[in-house]
C-alpha cells in the first residue's frame, strides 16, 4: 500500500477508507475504492491520475460538494458525515475555497465584489490587510472595478484564486485551474498557488492531469481505479511523467 | 434539419413545458373572453326570441322598448283569429314588469338590472316553434292565490311547491301572497339571464296588472307549419280593428333586442376591450418567453451553423419549432379558454347575470383569434432573436460566455416615445370630443400609451431598477446586491415581464379612480341638493303605487309629500326619460324656477325644459317636440324653461295627467317629504311601506349609500376581471424567473459552492421577483392615475365633477404587487435552491 501519511505535520484534511459507488449489480462503478489520505497543513498537493481514476470525485467529497458511499472525511477536526445541508453550506463558506476550471465568477459583480462575495454572504468584512496582501499576490489591483467579461481568462482565474484565498479557508481546492488557460497565464496561476502555500501557509489541493502543473507542487498523489497507487515528494515534470506512464498501464490480473 | 429541430424540441422537456405554458395561458385568456362575450350577447338574443310568438298582435305604435302600458287588446280577437287560414293557435298574454319575488329571508330576489316579470301562464310556443318555457315541476296556476315561479328564482328564494310565496308589485295591490304550485323552466336549455318570472292564471293576472279588465296586453298567433310569419301577419291584419296591429315575431324580437343589446352593450364593449388587453398581455408573455429561450439556445444554433447549416436553415428550423409549439399551445389554450369562460360566467352570476343555462358559444372568430395569437405571435417571437443569433459568427457564438448582439435600446426608446406621443394625442382628441367616435380614440390612445411605455420601459425604468438594486444591497447585503444586479442584467427582460402587470394594474387604477370619483360626485350632488328630509323611492327606480304617497301624507309630523314620476319615451329615435309632477307640486314643492314661459301654461301635451338642455338642443318656448309615449307619438309644445333644479330628475318635464292620458300607468317614482322634525317620523314612514319591500324611505345618508352601491358593484366586477389579467401577469413572472434560473444554473451552482445557503438563494430569487412586480405596479399605478384623472376630467361635463383619487386603494395595489412578487417566486426559488451543486457547476 502506498504511503499516505504526512508524518508529524499538522493535518488540514484527511479521508479514511473512502468509497463511492454509482449504479448497482453489474453496472456498478467504483469511483472511489477505499481511499485513505492525509493532507498536511500548508502544503500544496496535486492529485493526479488518468481519466476515470476518481480524482475529481475525491476532491468533490473532500470539498463537501458530494457525499461518499462510505468512509470518513475530516476537514480540520470536523467529520463531514452526518452534517446537514445547512452545516455543509457553512463549512464551504468558512473552511473551504474553490478554484474551478471555468473560472465561475458571477458576471453581474465586479472583480472586487466577486472576491469578497463569500465573506459578504456571511455578513463579514474581510481583513483589509489580508485583502491587500491577497490582491498584491494575485496582482489584479488595477482590475478590481472591472466585470468578469472585461477580464482575460488568466485575470479571471486570478480573481477566482483571490476569492478562494481571501477568507483564509482551512483548505483551497482547485479543479484543473489551468485547463482553460494558455501556458503563460497557467504558469502565473500555478505560481500564485505555490506562493500562497509557501508564503502564507495555505493548504492547497489541486486536481490536474498536467505533469507541468503537478511539478509546481510539494507532493503528488496518484490515483488509479479509485485507489491511491503512488505518491511523489518534491516532484519534477519527468518524475511525474514516469509515474503517470506506470500507473496508466493496464493492471494485470 | 427538420428532424434536428424536432429532436431539439423534444430533447428539453422543461423548456418545452415552459414555452407551451406561456402560449396556453396567453391563448386561453383570449379564448375565455371571446367565448364569454359571444355567449352573453347570444343569450340576450335568445331570451328575446323565446319571448316572442310567430305574430304578435298589439296596440299600434307601442314599442317594446317602452314601459308596459295600460293599453290593451280586445280579448274577442282571440276567437276571431281562430278561423284565419294558417293559424295553429292563439294565446292572449297579460304581462307586466315590476313583480318582485321576496325570498324566505325577506330579501328581494334579483331587482338589480335584469327585469322582474309578472304574467299569465300560457304554454304558447315562441316564434318558429321554439319551445320556450314549460312547467317542469308541479302544475300551472289555475286560480287566484296560485303562482308559478321560474326555477332559479324559486330556488334562490328558498321556496318549494306548496309553500306560500311573498310577492311585491308596483301596482296598487302592493304586496301579495300566493301558493307556489309550479316551477317554470327551459326543457331545451336556456335561462332568463337573471330575470325573474312569476306566472298566474289569466284572470288573476288581469286582476293584478290590468285592474281586472278582461283584456290582454298582447296576443300571440302561432302559425301552422308552412305558413310564414309575414303571410300570417297579413292574414291576421285583415281581422284587426283600428288601433291594433299585427307584427311578425322576428320584427318584434329585433325591436326588443336592440335596446336590450344597447343596455348590455357596455358589458360586451368592456369584454371586447378586455379581450384586447388579454391579447396584448398574452402576446407579451409569449414574446418574452421565446426571446429568452432562443437566446439560451444561441450556442446550439451556432453549432448547427458551424456544422454547415445555412442561416436560412437555422431560421427555418426555429420557425418550424415555434409553429409546432404554437399549434400545440393554441389547441390546449382553446380548451382551457372554455374553462376560463365558465369561470367568468360563474363570476357574472355573482353579480346577478345568470347565464348558467346558456350553452357556451365557440364562434369561428374565436378559433381564428386563438390560432392567430398562438401561432403567429409565437413564430414572430422566436424569429427575431434567432435572426440575431445567426448574425454573429458561429465560432463566436459557441464560446463560453457569449455576448449576444443587443439591438440598441435607443431604438426601443424611440419607438416607445413615438407610441407615447401618438397615444397621448389620440387620448386628448378622444377626451375633448374633437373627433367622431371619441371612445375609439380614447381606447386606442390608452393602448398606444401602454405599449409605448412597455417599449421604452428598459430605458425609463433603469433609474428605478438601479435605485431598487441600491436599496436591496443596503437592506439585504450581498444577497440583495446579487438580486438587484440580476434585475439590471437584462433590463429588457425585467421590464417586459413587469409590463404585463403594468397593463393590468394601470387599468385597475383607472377604474378605482373613476369609481371613487363617481361616488364622490354622487355624495356631493346629494349633499348640495338634498333639501327635503326624506326621499321615498324604490330600490331599482321602479314605480310604486300612488297610495303610498297618500298614506304618508297622513303620517303625523309630515308637513308635505311631493310626488314625482318619470317614464322612458322615444325622442328622435333614442330613449329619453321624461319626468312628470302636478303643476302645484312643481311650484310649491320642487320650487321650479322658470326663466322663460309660465308654469300656468303647463297642461296636456306640453313640457318644460331644463335651461341647459334647451340651450344645447336649440329649443325654446313655443317649439314642438315629437315624443313617443305609450300610445304613440305626441307633439308636445315647450311652454317654459326652468333653471337647473336638483329635484327634477330629467331635463324634460310634463304633467302627471299627460302621462296617464297617454296610457302610462298611474304610479310614482319618487316622493319628497318634509317633516316638522319630530322623532319617529322615519319609522312611521317605514311602517307605511313595510309590505312593499321594493320601496324604501331614505334620509340623506341612506340615499347616498344607495346610489353608491351600483358603482361599487360595477367596479368590483371589473376588478374581478382584471384580477384574471393580474393572474396571467403573475404566471408571466413565474415563467421568466424559472427560465432565467435555468439560464443561470452554473452561476447558482457556484453560489452554492462558495457558501450561499438554500434560504439565501430563495431570498435572492424572491427579491428579484419583487423588483419585477413592484416595477410593474409603480408604472401601472402612475399610468392609471394619469388615465383616471384624464377620463374624469373629460367626464366633468357629464355631472361627474369631483376627481377623487383613492390613495388607500392605490397603496393597497402596491402592497399587493409585493405579495404577487413573493408568491410568483415560490416555485422558481424552490427550483433554484434544489439544484444539485455539482451538476449545476458542470452544466453548460
Amino acid at each position: 500500500m502506498a504511503i499516505t501519511g504526512v508524518g508529524d505535520a499538522a493535518v488540514a484534511a484527511r479521508v479514511r477508507d473512502l468509497r463511492k459507488t454509482y449504479g448497482k449489480g453489474d453496472a456498478m462503478v467504483r469511483a472511489l475504492d477505499g481511499v485513505t489520505l492525509e493532507l498536511a497543513a500548508g502544503e500544496f498537493t496535486a492529485i493526479m491520475g488518468p481519466s476515470g481514476s476518481g480524482k475529481s470525485t475525491l476532491m468533490h467529497c473532500c470539498a463537501a460538494l458530494d457525499t461518499a458511499t462510505s468512509g470518513e472525511v475530516f476537514i480540520g477536526d470536523r467529520e463531514l458525515g452526518g452534517l446537514k445541508d445547512k452545516e455543509l453550506t457553512r463549512l464551504r463558506r468558512d473552511e473551504i475555497g474553490f478554484v474551478f476550471q471555468s473560472f465561475n465568477l458571477v458576471p453581474t459583480l465586479s472583480a472586487r465584489e466577486n472576491i469578497v462575495l463569500p465573506q459578504s454572504i456571511a455578513r463579514r468584512k474581510p481583513d483589509p490587510e489580508w485583502f491587500d496582501t491577497v490582491i498584491d499576490t494575485v496582482g489584479i489591483r488595477d482590475r478590481l472595478g472591472h466585470r468578469p467579461n472585461q477580464l482575460s481568462g488568466g485575470q479571471q482565474q486570478r480573481v477566482a484564486v483571490a476569492r478562494a484565498l481571501v477568507g483564509r479557508p482551512t483548505i483551497v481546492f482547485a479543479d484543473e485551474p489551468t485547463g482553460n488557460l494558455d501556458s503563460h497565464s497557467g504558469a502565473e496561476v500555478l505560481d500564485l498557488l505555490r506562493r500562497s502555500a509557501r508564503d502564507h501557509d495555505q493548504t492547497v489541493v489541486m486536481v490536474t492531469h498536467d505533469p507541468v502543473a503537478a511539478s509546481y507542487t510539494d507532493r503528488v498523489v496518484f490515483l488509479a481505479d479509485g485507489r491511491v497507487v503512488d505518491e511523489l515528494r518534491n516532484p519534477d515534470r519527468d518524475s511525474v511523467l514516469e509515474v503517470m506512464v506506470r500507473v496508466s498501464a493496464p493492471v494485470e490480473v | 434539419m427538420f428532424r434536428a429541430a424536432l429532436k431539439s424540441l423534444l430533447g428539453r422537456k422543461v423548456r418545452l413545458l415552459m414555452s407551451t405554458f406561456a402560449i396556453v395561458i396567453g391563448v386561453s385568456f383570449v379564448v375565455g373572453t371571446f367565448v364569454f362575450s359571444d355567449t352573453l350577447s347570444r343569450s340576450f338574443t335568445a331570451l328575446v326570441a323565446s319571448g316572442v310568438g310567430d305574430v304578435v298582435v298589439r296596440p299600434t305604435d307601442s314599442n317594446a322598448a317602452n314601459e308596459p302600458s295600460t293599453r290593451t287588446v280586445d280579448p274577442g280577437l282571440v276567437e276571431a283569429f281562430g278561423d284565419v287560414k294558417g293559424v295553429a293557435r292563439v294565446d292572449g298574454n297579460v304581462r307586466s314588469a315590476g313583480v318582485y319575488v321576496i325570498g324566505k329571508d325577506g330579501k328581494l330576489i334579483g331587482g338589480n338590472g335584469p327585469p322582474s316579470f309578472g304574467a299569465n301562464w300560457t304554454d304558447a310556443p315562441a316564434g318558429h316553434d321554439l319551445e320556450g318555457t314549460a312547467i317542469i315541476a308541479g302544475r300551472a296556476p289555475e286560480k287566484a292565490d296560485e303562482v308559478a315561479l321560474d326555477s332559479r328564482t324559486a330556488s334562490e328564494a328558498g321556496y318549494v311547491i306548496g309553500q306560500d310565496v311573498n310577492l311585491a308589485t308596483a301596482t296598487d295591490r302592493g304586496a301579495l301572497t300566493a301558493e307556489l304550485v309550479g316551477i317554470i323552466g327551459f326543457p331545451d336549455g336556456g335561462s332568463f339571464n337573471g330575470a325573474t318570472l312569476a306566472a298566474f292564471d289569466t284572470a288573476t293576472a288581469q286582476d293584478l296588472f290590468l285592474d281586472g279588465q278582461d283584456a290582454y296586453t298582447d296576443i300571440w298567433v302561432t302559425a301552422e307549419p308552412g305558413t310564414s310569419q309575414e303571410d300570417l301577419a297579413a292574414a291576421v291584419a285583415a281581422e284587426l280593428p283600428d288601433g291594433v296591429e299585427a307584427v311578425p315575431g322576428d320584427e318584434v324580437a329585433d325591436e326588443a333586442a336592440t335596446p336590450i343589446q344597447e343596455a348590455v352593450g357596455f358589458i360586451t364593449t368592456f369584454l371586447l376591450i378586455f379581450a384586447g388587453i388579454s391579447l396584448v398581455v398574452g402576446a407579451f408573455l409569449i414574446v418574452n418567453t421565446f426571446s429568452i429561450l432562443v437566446a439560451q439556445r444561441s450556442r446550439e444554433l451556432a453549432l448547427l451553423r458551424a456544422l454547415g447549416a445555412s442561416k436560412k436553415q437555422v431560421n427555418r428550423s426555429v420557425l418550424l419549432e415555434a409553429f409546432v409549439l404554437g399549434l400545440l399551445g393554441s389547441t390546449i389554450g382553446l380548451g382551457l379558454g372554455v374553462l376560463l369562460a365558465m369561470g367568468i360566467r360563474t363570476l357574472f352570476a355573482q353579480f346577478g347575470l345568470d347565464l348558467s343555462g346558456q350553452p357556451l358559444i365557440m364562434a369561428p372568430r374565436t378559433v381564428f383569434a386563438a390560432y392567430a395569437v398562438g401561432v403567429l405571435v409565437t413564430m414572430a417571437a422566436a424569429f427575431f432573436p434567432a435572426r440575431r443569433t445567426t448574425r454573429i459568427a458561429p465560432v463566436q457564438a459557441m464560446r463560453d460566455d457569449v455576448a449576444m448582439p443587443v439591438s440598441s435600446l435607443r431604438r426601443r426608446l424611440l419607438i416607445g416615445l413615438v407610441l407615447l406621443a401618438a397615444g397621448g394625442s389620440a387620448l386628448a382628441a378622444g377626451l375633448t370630443g374633437a373627433v367622431p367616435r371619441p371612445g375609439y380614440f380614447v381606447g386606442a390612445g390608452i393602448l398606444a400609451i401602454l405599449l409605448g411605455v412597455a417599449s421604452a420601459s428598459p430605458v425609463i425604468s433603469y433609474p428605478l431598477l438601479a435605485a431598487a438594486a441600491w436599496a436591496y444591497s443596503k437592506m439585504f447585503g450581498s444577497i440583495g446586491a446579487l438580486a438587484g444586479q440580476n434585475s439590471l442584467r437584462n433590463p429588457r427582460r425585467t421590464t417586459a415581464t413587469s409590463s404585463a402587470l403594468m397593463i393590468g394594474l394601470s387599468l385597475a387604477c383607472t377604474m378605482a379612480i373613476v369609481g371613487d370619483s363617481a361616488k364622490a360626485s354622487v355624495d356631493k350632488t346629494i349633499e348640495e341638493n338634498f333639501v327635503a328630509d326624506y326621499i321615498v323611492s324604490s330600490l331599482v327606480g321602479q314605480p310604486f303605487s300612488t297610495g303610498i304617497g297618500s298614506e304618508m301624507a297622513a303620517v303625523p309630523g309630515v308637513q308635505s309629500v311631493w310626488a314625482e314620476r318619470f317614464v322612458y319615451t322615444q325622442l328622435d329615435g333614442e330613449g329619453q326619460a321624461i319626468a312628470a309632477a302636478e303643476p302645484a307640486v312643481m311650484r310649491d314643492g320642487l320650487h321650479v324656477d322658470l326663466v322663460d314661459g309660465d308654469l300656468a301654461d303647463l297642461g296636456g301635451d306640453t313640457v318644460l325644459l331644463d335651461e341647459e338642455y334647451a340651450d344645447d338642443e336649440g329649443l325654446g318656448v313655443g317649439d314642438d317636440l315629437e315624443v313617443g309615449l305609450a300610445d304613440g307619438p305626441h307633439t308636445m309644445r315647450v311652454v317654459g324653461v326652468f333653471a337647473e333644479n336638483p329635484l327634477l330628475f330629467s331635463p324634460i318635464v310634463t304633467t302627471t295627467q299627460t302621462l296617464i292620458a297617454a296610457g302610462h300607468r298611474d304610479s310614482d317614482n319618487f316622493l319628497i317629504i318634509d317633516s316638522d322634525g319630530r322623532d319617529g317620523v322615519k319609522s312611521a314612514l317605514e311602517a307605511v311601506v313595510k309590505d312593499s319591500p321594493i320601496v324604501t324611505v331614505k334620509d340623506q345618508e341612506g340615499l347616498a349609500a344607495e346610489q353608491r352601491k351600483p358603482i361599487d358593484q360595477l367596479v368590483l366586477m371589473i376588478f374581478a376581471l382584471l384580477g384574471l389579467a393580474l393572474l396571467i401577469a403573475v404566471l408571466g413572472i413565474v415563467n421568466t424567473l424559472a427560465l432565467s434560473i435555468i439560464e443561470r444554473t452554473r452561476e447558482i451552482g457556484l453560489l452554492r459552492a462558495i457558501g450561499v445557503s438554500r434560504p439565501q438563494l430563495r431570498r435572492m430569487v424572491t427579491l428579484e421577483s419583487v423588483v419585477i412586480a413592484v416595477l410593474g405596479a409603480v408604472l401601472g399605478v402612475v399610468l392609471g392615475i394619469g388615465f383616471g384623472i384624464a377620463l374624469m376630467h373629460a367626464l366633468r361635463e357629464e355631472g361627474l365633477e369631483v376627481i377623487s383619487v383613492p390613495f388607500g386603494q392605490l397603496v393597497t395595489f402596491l402592497v399587493v404587487s409585493v405579495v404577487i412578487g413573493v408568491l410568483a417566486a415560490i416555485l422558481p426559488a424552490r427550483r433554484a435552491a434544489k439544484l444539485d451543486v455539482l451538476r449545476a457547476i458542470g452544466a453548460e
